[in-house]
């Protein structure tokens, strides 16, 4: 089938497509990692993220249609991203309410809060200055080279955060987070607030996840209200091809397979939308996400009788 | 020095199902003493712990160390003081993680945990020398996840770990009980040890009556939230297994 659907195409169009997949891959990817720490490292299912993904966009769209940098811009949208993550967790450790309800409670109140930010329901931004059309980058890129930019400048964005990401998880801080998912009494145990290290972790992911809506937002040059919707499906199907696809291949970091995963996860949708209708999309999402976590389950328990 | 001072406890407090178990409870352990509390299910040994640790909260009283009252701290603040090893395992280390990362984890106990490097590359040698006095042969997999290893394993990688920092309290909560015969010895072994080496206060529950007579310098019996049998020094060095198991069924009688 897929030989077939590239069979069926032009040459320029493959290109274009690719790109579009490479790039939209990429931006979520940034997103796949907030929701890896959140899923995999605290065992925590964060649903904030259908609500603070639209927020960084929201906030991006809003900045950058009044002129303001674009770098400011994101900077600004990760620090929201972080807010809402550490309501979220303080939420659920002062107020003890169940981790999924908390995140259900942000994501609620944040689809108000993105729709006051934005003034309306959706906020084009065409003719601005964003981080892949600036005059910097129009006077430093070759003309050849210009329509690969924004693949290129959200590769360095992806990658960076991958690599922040490894950074502190190699800290001790990091290293305490990572035990607070595997087992919080020994967080205790340590004499640290395993409280505090949930609402941390929460922080990150959530920057994270307010850094790929502001990119995202960049690269579309819109804002929605409703383009935060299954944000959280999308971010697990990555993490979960991610890290049970490349669990063999030891040379590659989870991060790493992480951001595969997204770019893959974002070709096999690609392809499937081709072959239907767009009022399907959500359906097939759904599906793809259940073959995933099938498949995912699959390999473990091979693994196990191995 | 750790001093409970008329502690009150009860479970289910205001329903049918109303437990008092603690009424007016006072106990004192001196500095270096090892305390071992023995006693039926439901005596209070593991809530005696928990109160101790501020895993639970008392109703009234006072707990006190070295004269300061902590009854109303929190229970990672409590264990900046403490090293806690659990019946379960798995409770004491991460399984995730390698051998040399909950290593270097337990080394940082009490430094903070910043933007440092998570493992010091230079204690690489220290860790392996201390895993290699446990005679597991675990220095040959210090990379190896936790998860990968035995209940046993875990278990006496979970006592050194808890050590490993500079506390004044060790506190077994029958952290032998899921082990089988030779790991329990084998970890009661290091515990006896690490106790005297570390000049260490501690308070070991158990069930297994033979540890509590051959280790620590005090043996506690406990029943329904009461000490029934406090020996210590010599009276505890006279103690036989059969005097201890008669006080056993003195006290199921009771029920």
């Amino acid at each position: 089938m897929c030989l077939s659907f590239f069979i069926d195409m032009e040459r320029g169009s493959i290109v274009t497509l690719i790109l579009s997949v490479f790039e939209q891959g990429m931006v979520y990817a940034i997103m796949a990692l907030g929701i890896y720490i959140t899923y995999k490292i605290l065992d925590f299912p964060d649903l904030t993220v259908d609500g603070s993904f639209p927020m960084g966009a929201a906030i991006t769209a809003v900045l950058i249609s009044r002129d303001i940098n674009p770098l400011l811009t994101i900077l600004i949208s990760c620090l929201a991203g972080a807010l809402a993550g550490a309501l979220t967790g303080l939420i659920h450790v002062k107020l003890k309410v169940r981790d999924l309800l908390s995140g259900i409670i942000m994501m609620t109140a944040l689809y108000t809060v993105n729709l006051r930010v934005a003034g309306k329901a959706n906020l084009p931004i065409y003719n601005k200055e964003t981080i892949f059309d600036n005059g910097l980058v129009a006077a430093l890129v070759p003309e050849q080279w210009y329509p690969y930019r924004t693949a290129v400048l959200i590769l360095l964005f992806t990658l960076a955060a991958k690599y922040l990401l490894d950074w502190y998880l190699g800290t001790k801080s990091g290293y305490l987070l990572r035990a607070a998912g595997d087992n919080d009494t020994i967080v205790t145990s340590m004499g640290v607030d395993q409280g505090l290290v949930k609402i941390a972790g929460l922080s990150i992911a959530n920057a994270l996840v307010a850094l790929s809506g502001s990119m995202f937002a960049q690269q579309q040059r819109f804002f929605d209200v409703s383009m935060g919707t299954g944000t959280m499906v999308i971010g697990l199907a990555s993490v979960i091809i991610g890290t049970s696809l490349f669990q063999k291949a030891t040379f590659l970091r989870v991060t790493s397979g992480v951001v595969l995963g997204s770019v893959l996860y974002k070709a096999c949708v690609a392809i499937a939308i081709r072959y239907m209708k767009s009022v399907d999309l959500k359906l097939v999402t759904a599906l793809l996400f259940l073959i995933i976590l099938v498949l995912g389950r699959e390999r473990k328990r091979r693994n196990k009788n191995a | 020095m750790l001093e409970l001072k008329g502690i009150q406890k009860a479970y289910n407090p205001g329903t049918v199902n109303e437990m008092r178990l603690f009424q007016d409870f006072s106990l004192t352990i001196g500095k270096g003493g090892f305390v071992s509390v023995i006693g039926s299910n439901g005596s209070g040994k593991t809530s005696l712990l928990n109160m101790i640790c501020g895993s639970i909260d008392v109703d009234q009283g006072q707990i006190l160390v070295n004269g300061v009252d902590i009854t109303k701290k929190r229970d990672y603040i409590r264990h900046r003081n403490v090293g806690r090893v659990f019946q379960d395992p798995s409770r004491g280390t991460c399984p995730s993680m390698t051998i040399l990362e909950n290593m270097s984890i337990a080394d940082n106990k009490g430094k903070g945990y910043g933007l440092g490097r998570g493992t010091d590359k230079k204690k690489l040698t220290k860790y392996r020398e201390l895993l290699r006095g446990l005679n597991l042969g675990l220095e040959d997999q210090i990379h190896t996840r936790v998860g990968a290893l035995s209940g046993g394993q875990r278990q006496t990688l979970a006592l050194l770990m808890a050590a490993m920092s500079p506390i004044e309290f060790l506190i077994l909560d029958e952290h032998t009980a899921a082990l089988d015969p030779q790991t329990a010895d084998l970890v009661m072994e290091l515990t006896g040890r690490i106790v005297k080496e570390k000049n260490l206060t501690a308070i070991m529950v158990t069930h297994n009556l033979r540890y509590a007579l051959e280790y620590g310098d005090r043996l506690l019996m406990m029943h329904r939230g009461r000490v029934v049998l406090d020996e210590s020094g010599a009276g505890k060095a006279a103690l036989k297994l059969e005097d201890v198991l008669a006080r056993f069924n003195e006290i199921r009688q009771d029920y």
